[in-house]
């Protein structure tokens, strides 16, 4: 590792000259991987790869394995699922077993979804490299860990390496400032960010996100906060720890050997005084109302009561031809507005907001009423911790009074590969990541949007204010 | 990897922005243990009703494009979930480069690792050759690796820039994992060092 005493360092700095191992002959840095995630998804290929050329998982005790994405999330399920997936499932495990792999397989007291399951089993550090063959592996970024998504090439690069090669990334920071109504959450935030930055507005390998607004969330929020960093195009967003997340790793780290030294050294992976990025911006924000996605992208988010805009007020005219692709396919016109929007679905769960706290947030909506009649709503906890402790808080009695489903952790509707799926033409909304066309079954129309959101549309039938619902029969 | 050097064939224009790796192969196809067959899912949500029959309508069932080898879209392409199977459904249907302004990262880098050569031009550029694409079904463009240029339609050569060592290895199909593996003394010792200074990485 090289250091100069004088020249101040960014976290990403940091975190890159802890990692890089060697250069490549082809101008690449090979770069270390501290943690490796594999789920049922994407690994198969890759375990496959590895032995038709003859080689070993390098280091299992450095990878965990999750079935997640294909999984049925009906009470009583076994490997059964989609036609195909049981044996994803089984691949997963038999490959977990073969390679000397922990694996949270399904009736594990800790199985869930990756993102979820990760933090919580104290897998993730600050100053770690963490990689997984998904996408919203960003997620992890909330605990100070430069976390990326990969694909299943990559996946059987690290299986054999414990590498990856690379050159530096692009790398960026944003500052978020401003104020938010106390009752929105880190969901509204995300798109209403993504909403203003656009798709690609923190394109880069690594964007560092601080800043008051970031600072004032939650351990959870955060992880809901960085969960969307990809939707606009942010490899990795990773918030440095502070108190927060020192005492939510205190919480989950208690077996690892030297933890005080530990979290002494956590502490310490920051963006040094002074330290300046290639690129920097700073965002304020003053949100007041619930955001929600009305298109096909997530950038095409809208307040509850503001008309859906006109394709003649884009500003290209790829941009118009977009919002008429959405406005056609979601069935909705410009002038419009999301307030009223009937509901056919709704979806509460996902690695963006599958935690403890956004089903709190969630009940909390729901306590002493009724899912509307047209209505077919569900939540799937983030985990088997995530249902236990929920359940150890009455969660699941509110949700079922009120005629939710009460389901096992898993993807689940969030990526719509098991048999959970939106019929088509069907309007939902989800607390998933993703409104794209088909995202969440063929001909799906998906909202996206807070967990209080998704349990007040459930009770009204129709996408409204959670906050004019206030709060349900006598609060949580 | 399958080397790419040069190709030339009909190219198929997807003229919109933020084609999402959802769009390219939709969650029914991603059911499988293995990279092979991927094709018949290739936009599937689009290229098929939902009783699975061919919509005519869709610009892949359209006669000139069958045979489509090279595939030009708008900004971004590619975004969204890392999913492979999207780079394996262009190769197994026969597509074997795609030009656009923008990709999503992971995609990019899946492209790269499995001999999909993805080629970033100006948006200017790809403008123009999906004008001239969309006017003239069936026409073909050509992809010169060697020389780092895309020609249109019409013949006229676009220059495109690439990082030298991965150029190299799509030109020779290198396998990217030997090639670190060769570095195994150099990961060990990284790993006996971190190990001491961060013993509960163990």
């Amino acid at each position: 590792m090289t250091t100069h005493a004088a020249a101040p360092r960014t976290l990403f700095d940091k975190l890159w000259d802890a990692h890089r191992i060697a250069e490549r002959p082809d101008g690449r840095t090979l770069v270390h991987i501290d943690r490796h995630l594999v789920h049922d998804l994407s690994s198969p290929q890759a375990f496959s790869g590895l032995r038709a050329a003859g080689r070993r998982v390098r280091n299992p005790e450095r990878t965990f394995a999750m079935a997640d994405h294909i999984v049925a999330t009906d009470e009583d399920r076994g490997d059964a699922t989609v036609p195909g997936g049981t044996e994803m499932i089984v691949a997963l495990r038999e490959n977990a077993r073969a390679f000397g792999i922990r694996h949270f397989d399904l009736g594990d007291a800790g199985q869930g979804i990756v993102h979820v399951v990760a933090p919580e089993q104290g897998l993730v550090h600050p100053g770690m490299t963490v990689v997984c063959g998904d996408s919203h592996t960003c997620t992890l970024g909330a605990l100070g860990a430069w976390a990326w998504g990969i694909g299943t090439s990559e996946v059987e690069h690290v299986l054999a390496t414990q590498t990856l090669a690379m050159h530096r990334p692009h790398a960026m920071r944003f500052y978020l400032e401003g104020t938010m109504d106390a009752a929105l959450s880190a969901k509204d935030l995300a798109l209403h960010l993504i909403r203003r930055i656009g798709v690609r507005g923190a394109a880069a390998g690594f964007v560092e996100l601080d800043g008051g607004l970031v600072r004032a969330l939650s351990m959870e929020a955060r992880f809901t906060l960085c969960n969307m960093g990809i939707e606009a195009g942010a490899r990795a967003a990773v918030i440095a720890p502070d108190a927060t997340t020192l005492a939510y790793l205190r919480a989950r780290c208690h077996a690892l050997p030297h933890l005080d030294e530990a979290l002494a050294r956590w502490a310490a992976w920051h963006s040094d005084a002074g330290a300046r990025y290639a690129a920097e911006e700073r965002i304020d924000v003053q949100l007041n109302t619930p955001q929600l996605t009305w298109g096909i992208t997530p950038a095409q988010t809208a307040g509850i009561d503001e008309t859906l805009p006109q394709p003649a007020d884009a500003a290209s005219a790829q941009e118009a031809a977009q919002w008429q692709r959405g406005y056609d396919y979601m069935g909705l016109r410009p002038g419009a507005r999301l307030r009223g929007q009937v509901v056919d679905r709704v979806f509460i769960g996902s690695c963006t907001n599958g935690r403890l706290s956004d089903l709190v947030q969630a009940a909390a909506v729901v306590k002493g009423r009724r899912v509307a009649s047209r209505v077919r709503a569900m939540v799937v906890p983030g985990s088997a911790v995530v249902r236990r402790e929920a359940q150890a808080l009455g969660l699941d009695r509110v949700f079922k009074e009120a005629g939710f489903e009460w389901r096992q952790p898993g993807c689940s509707m969030c990526v719509g590969m098991n048999a959970d799926q939106v019929a088509p033409g069907e309007r939902c909304v989800s607390t998933s990541n993703r409104n794209f066309e088909g995202r969440q079954g063929p001909g799906a129309r998906t909202h996206l949007a807070s967990p209080q959101s998704a349990a007040a549309a459930a009770i009204a039938g129709c996408i409204v204010d959670f906050r004019d619902l206030g709060a349900g029969d006598a609060g949580l | 990897m399958q080397a790419f050097d040069t190709l030339a064939g009909v190219a198929l224009p997807m003229p919109r922005a933020n084609i999402d790796t959802d769009a390219i192969i939709p969650q029914r196809w991603l059911v499988t243990v293995t990279r092979e067959g991927l094709g018949t899912g290739l936009f599937g949500g689009w290229r098929y009703d939902t009783e699975g029959r061919a919509r005519p309508e869709f610009i892949l069932n359209q006669p000139p494009y069958r045979h489509a080898c090279i595939l030009v879209a708008g900004a971004n392409y590619g975004c969204g979930s890392s999913r492979e199977h999207a780079v394996w459904a262009h190769l197994d249907h026969g597509i074997r480069a795609v030009v656009a302004p923008s990709f999503g990262p992971i995609f990019y880098e899946n492209c790269l690792n499995n001999g999909l050569l993805p080629v970033v031009l100006a948006d200017d550029e790809v403008a123009v050759l999906l004008q001239q694409l969309q006017h003239r079904p069936g026409a073909a463009c050509r992809v010169d690796l060697r020389r780092q240029e895309v020609t249109g339609p019409d013949g006229i050569v676009y220059p495109f820039s690439m990082d030298a060592g991965r150029r190299a290895a799509l030109l020779q199909g290198l396998d990217d994992i030997g090639m670190s593996a060769r570095q195994m003394a150099q990961i060990d010792a990284f790993q006996a060092r971190q190990l001491r200074e961060q013993p509960w990485l163990r």
